[in-house]
């Protein structure tokens, strides 16, 4: 266990503090809010919540204009069949990619976002991860992903990282900035919290746990320990910050496991598409899947959403 | 040194490759033919069906795209496991109350009856499938695709004989079968996982739920994942109404005879796909 770290926002008010994780304490309670059962009107509500949550993301090396434009028809229009499903938060795509999206999710209330910064390493010269950001911004997105610093953070030059990130911030103009910690590879849940409280205090408007690029991502204990260094900041500063949960989420139910850990943790007001987040693909399939399942009372299958 | 303490099994469900108990935590006693009591038995919920039918659709291309001659290899193999446990299944079987006669002879004709359909693996192609003469410089062939998963109602009599001759069928052309076993066939079913598990066979090609097969089986015949359902072994009084639910997704329903062995038993899960070929002159 070590001492508690000392961060002075950039945004003003007075320096906040980290608290310490009991680690066995918080996988304890995390998996205690998994049990939660849900069912009929309360799922399909969860199930809808979780549909106007999702960053429907695409950021692969293939990926064409073409394979962005049908992701956000999709993004618009989850289920071509039933109209009162919603529509998803954002799409998430890389920065070529931007003005195809933006263009085709234009006058439909669905938000653009990209990764930006030398995603998902961020290892580049800081002057082109701004400009990396910049460019996207200038492309039309409403939301910017970049990475934390991983190198500067876990040498312990925490300067550094949070400078990077107040850099960002002020690239970025009126988009919304997303930090991405990549819990998977910093090691604790201290460190974790460290970084949240880091990132929130140089200006992010919403933490987020990975790129989805590792394959240990956003794990129910790791969302839970995030959730609780949002309310830590909340409290000792009155700032509300975004939270956004990403890789690894393939299924409902996780999903929806989420959803009850932010609303216990943070608040069922948490629970909008302005402070809460899902980045994901292959999820909104498996939702659409269980809102057939509840409307027929049948088990569906793949063949019936759209081949992603 | 103290007597050796039997251990007793533990019977459990077969999905994707590993034992899990019920989701519902449900469990079933199973008798012998005098009543005794032989185990506690998993019994299997809609969940647990879910679960199997979604092992089955992520095993099922893998096992498709497998060579014809590697999947007769695979079965086989099953065939040589079932070989050294034949004390197992024997005693299996006269725990159902068969003599210990009719029991050997039984295990010996369905370890048969499994070799025999292994090998049929690389030859249904031939015998199913068909060079049509057509007017024009083509060839046109039809030839057989597995249909996808199959969710079979292991027939009760013959316990052992019944089961393997409705999953075989389903396997070897590269379907993946969901086995919904009850009664009689309950502990056959549970050894021939324990077979399967040691074998060859990939997870999830061939899976396993023992409980009430009249609780599953409108839940299969609705479920939209499933290309097929083998009523074989389906108790009486299944409603119309469930089967009529097959007809949305446009399931493949067949009854056959429980211990029949036939190459158009195999045909009963394929799909008969013609293709045109120009012939280049």
């Amino acid at each position: 266990m070590t001492a508690s770290t000392v961060f002075v926002p950039t945004k003003g008010g007075g320096p906040v503090s980290t608290t310490p994780v009991d680690a066995v304490s918080l996988e304890a309670r995390a998996a205690a809010l998994c049990t939660r059962s849900i069912k009929t009107t309360s799922k399909r509500s969860a199930l809808h919540t979780t549909i106007r949550c999702i960053d429907l993301t695409t950021l692969e090396g293939t990926d064409t204009p073409g394979k962005v434009a049908s992701l956000c028809q999709k993004a618009v229009r989850p289920d071509p069949a039933n109209p009162v499903i919603p529509s998803v938060a954002a799409v998430c795509v890389y920065p070529e990619m931007v003005e195809h999206a933006v263009a085709a999710v234009a006058g439909t209330g669905v938000a653009v976002a990209s990764v930006a910064g030398a995603f998902p390493a961020g290892m580049s010269a800081p002057a082109v991860r701004v400009a990396d950001i910049a460019d996207a911004v200038g492309r039309g997105a409403d939301e910017i992903d970049i990475v934390l610093n991983r190198s500067a953070f876990m040498s312990g030059d925490l300067g550094r990282a949070h400078d990077e990130i107040a850099a960002a911030k002020e690239a970025c103009g009126a988009a919304h900035l997303k930090v991405i910690l990549e819990t998977g590879e910093l090691g604790s849940y201290d460190q974790v919290r460290r970084a949240s409280m880091l990132a929130m205090a140089a200006g992010a408007d919403f933490i987020k746990t990975s790129t989805g690029k590792i394959p240990k991502a956003a794990t129910h204990p790791m969302v839970l320990n995030m959730a609780e260094a949002i309310r830590d900041y909340a409290d000792q500063t009155g700032v509300v910050v975004g939270l956004k949960g990403a890789g690894g989420i393939r299924t409902a139910k996780q999903a929806w496991h989420h959803l009850v850990i932010v609303g216990e943790t943070l608040g069922t007001e948490w629970l909008t598409p302005d402070l809460f987040r899902l980045g994901a693909s292959s999820l909104l399939n498996d939702v659409l899947m269980q809102i057939q399942k509840l409307d027929t009372g049948r088990y569906s299958g793949p063949d019936y959403v759209t081949v992603d | 040194m103290a007597e050796h303490m039997p251990v007793d099994k533990t019977f459990k469900l077969f999905i994707g490759g590993v034992f899990p108990r019920s989701e519902s935590g449900r469990t079933f006693q199973v008798h012998s033919a005098d009543g005794d009591l032989l185990a506690n038995a998993a019994q299997a919920s809609r969940k647990d069906l879910r679960e199997a039918v979604r092992a089955a659709r992520s095993a099922q291309a893998g096992w498709a795209d497998r060579t014809a001659y590697n999947r007769g290899q695979v079965l086989y193999r099953v065939a040589e496991v079932m070989e050294s446990r034949r004390a197992e299944f024997t005693s299996v079987l006269i725990d159902m109350g068969h003599s210990p006669g009719d029991a050997t002879a039984e295990v010996d004709r369905s370890i048969d009856r499994w070799v025999w359909y292994a090998g049929w693996a690389d030859k249904l192609h031939h015998v199913l499938g068909t060079v049509n003469p057509v007017v024009g410089p083509y060839f046109n062939f039809t030839f057989p695709e597995p249909t996808g998963v199959v969710v079979v109602a292991a027939p009760d009599d013959p316990p052992l004989l019944g089961l393997l001759s409705r999953i075989a069928p389903v396997v070897v052309s590269g379907n993946t079968a969901v086995v919904a076993t009850g009664g009689p066939s309950t502990l056959a079913a549970v050894t021939l996982a324990e077979v399967l598990a040691t074998s060859d066979v990939p997870g999830g090609v061939v899976n396993i739920l023992t409980g009430e097969k009249g609780e599953l089986l409108p839940w299969a015949l609705g479920h939209m994942d499933v290309n097929s359902v083998d009523l074989t072994g389906a108790p009486d009084g299944l409603e119309d109404e469930a089967v009529a639910a097959a007809a949305d997704n446009v399931k493949r329903i067949v009854r056959a005879d429980p211990e029949g062995a036939s190459p158009y038993m195999i045909g009963d899960f394929l799909e008969m796909k013609t293709v045109w070929h120009p012939i280049g002159r």
